[in-house]
């Protein structure tokens, strides 16, 4: 007898007929798994309808009861979602479905956004990265996010496909809320596009964790800066997560770094003003005071990595 | 409601009769009869379900049965020949690496995903590659130990 035929047994004679007392942890809903995206799109006109990819996010929050949903549109059969494509201006285009551990083994990626890999790397352990996707990490919409930094420092552009046609908008204005983004229930995230990075120019993304791994961040910053021909800084972009309702730039820090060269009393003081421009809450995982600290020291951290990718010493006296 | 999933499982193709609501560790458990897998937290962050897919580790708590179909799954029960351990399961037991025995049908794939693509692991490596599998007893000392001594046996050194 196998172990279910054994358990039927068990359960006949101490169970009353027509009572089910196995738990079943999710509520009842429709699978689907569309081959492409307008068969996709077409499912999620339905209402009741959510779009799963890793469900890393998803499945957890609906054995939690934090969602109930009628049909779950499984994206990972459409090839335009899970593949990671060059673009014809040299950029890259990651599909939404395509899983953390893709995108970090991916060579264009490990080439022009190394950033973007290392960032996929936090995302829980092996088994988590195995299966959750960047699109995923974007639209669950935390504010800890760890893919959302850098790529918005890659100045990543969010491509969406709806019952309307497409529209594409800057990744950092996607965000509305705590688990809230501009895309509608009609619609679904197809890809993440990055521009190719101008030279020469760095990204890095740091987060504070107080485990090294499998772990939400308490406060981190990407950092993006451009050096001109003569080693000034001629554009620079900083986006913090976990210390504000959604992932956010740095206005004050960002205005800081243009027109200057890099120092260490520079990249310190971009970090306090990166932690005036940080609006943190506090939580069990950390104060607002605490959180704003993290964030001036992960700024200037980053600044100083994107620093080192670029040959500059910022300790060496300047000119 | 009902519905018939067929799927590889450690080798076999396996039909079952399971619920449209049902994870891969549900349906490996409770339709397969396959408890060599465990279910501790059921959200991801214990590792205790792990089982590789199509190669890859995954935590079979937060696939869903109906994602299986077409896929190749390969859980603790699926290691051994037939009384004969696998070399990491061997070293888990020469090793010492395992008290309660609760976390380790996960880590055991979890060391193969990672022996499968790098066969000489750095410690920390092997620290990365089982970040995701809790252990509540043995301080993960000798797990890393148990799987460089693996990689040994297997050819690695
Ligand atoms: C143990 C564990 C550890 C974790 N650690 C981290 C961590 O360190 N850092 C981190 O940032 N996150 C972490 N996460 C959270 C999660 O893994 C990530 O947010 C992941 O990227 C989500 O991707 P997914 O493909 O699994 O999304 P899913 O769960 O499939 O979907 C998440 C949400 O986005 C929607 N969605 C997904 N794709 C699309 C799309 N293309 N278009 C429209 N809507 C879409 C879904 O409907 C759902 O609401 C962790 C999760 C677990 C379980
Ligand atoms: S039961 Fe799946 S990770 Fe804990
Ligand atoms: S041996 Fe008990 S949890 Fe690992």
């Amino acid at each position: 007898m196998t172990f279910p035929q054994l358990r039927e047994r068990i359960w006949s004679v101490y169970v009353p007929a027509g009572l089910d007392l196995r738990r079943q942890s999710l509520q009842d809903f429709d699978y689907e798994r569309p081959q492409t995206l307008a068969e996709a799109l077409a499912l999620l006109r339905g209402g009741d309808a959510r779009v799963l990819a890793g469900g890393t996010d998803l499945i957890a929050q609906m054995r939690e009861g934090r969602r109930s949903v009628g049909c779950l549109v499984d994206i990972k059969g459409v090839g335009e979602l899970t593949g990671i494509a060059t673009t014809a201006e040299g950029g890259v285009a990651i599909g939404a479905a395509a899983s953390a551990a893709t995108v970090s083994r991916s060579s264009p990626i490990a080439a022009n956004y190394p950033a973007v890999a290392q960032s996929a790397r936090l995302i829980g352990g092996v088994q988590v990265q195995n299966r959750a996707s960047l699109g995923g990490n974007i639209c669950n919409a935390a504010p800890s996010a760890d893919a959302v930094p850098a790529l918005i420092c890659h100045a990543a552009v969010a491509h969406i496909a709806g019952p309307a046609g497409t529209r594409q908008l800057p990744l950092e204005e996607l965000f509305v809320g705590p688990g809230k983004t501009t895309i509608e229930p009609s619609e679904l995230l197809v890809s993440i596009v990055l521009p190719p990075p101008p030279a020469p120019s760095a990204v890095a993304y740091l987060r504070f964790t107080p485990r090294r791994e499998m772990d939400i961040a308490i406060a981190g910053a990407g950092t993006y800066i451009r050096l001109d021909r003569q080693g000034v800084i001629a554009e620079a972009r900083v986006a913090l997560a976990s210390v504000g309702p959604t992932p956010m730039r740095a206005p004050l820090a960002e205005q800081r770094l243009v027109g200057e060269r890099p120092t260490r009393a520079l990249l310190e003081e971009v970090g306090r003003c990166a932690a005036q421009d940080a609006r943190p809450i506090t939580d069990t995982r950390g104060s607002g005071d605490y959180r704003r600290s993290l964030v001036a020291v992960l700024t200037m951290r980053a600044l100083a990595d994107c620093c080192a990718q670029l040959g500059i010493d910022v300790e060496a006296p300047s000119k | 409601m009902k519905t018939l999933i067929t799927c590889t499982v450690n080798g076999e193709e396996r039909t079952a009769l399971a619920d449209t609501r049902d994870t891969l560790l549900e349906l490996l458990r409770d339709r397969l009869g396959l408890t060599g897998t465990k279910e501790g937290c059921g959200n991801g962050n214990c590792g205790t379900c792990t089982v590789l897919v199509d190669g890859a580790a995954v935590c079979a708590c937060l696939m869903l049965a109906q994602e299986a179909p077409g896929h190749d799954i390969l859980t603790i029960e699926g290691l051994a020949t037939g009384d004969a351990l696998h070399p990491i399961q061997q070293a888990i037991v020469a090793t010492g690496a395992t008290q309660c025995g609760f976390c380790t049908p996960g880590i055991v794939l979890s060391a193969k995903a990672l022996l499968d693509v790098n066969a000489l692991p750095t410690d920390a490596e092997i620290r990365h590659a089982i970040a995701g599998n809790l252990c509540r007893c043995t301080g993960y000392g000798k797990v890393v130990e148990a799987i460089q001594s693996a990689a040994a046996a297997l050819g690695g050194r």
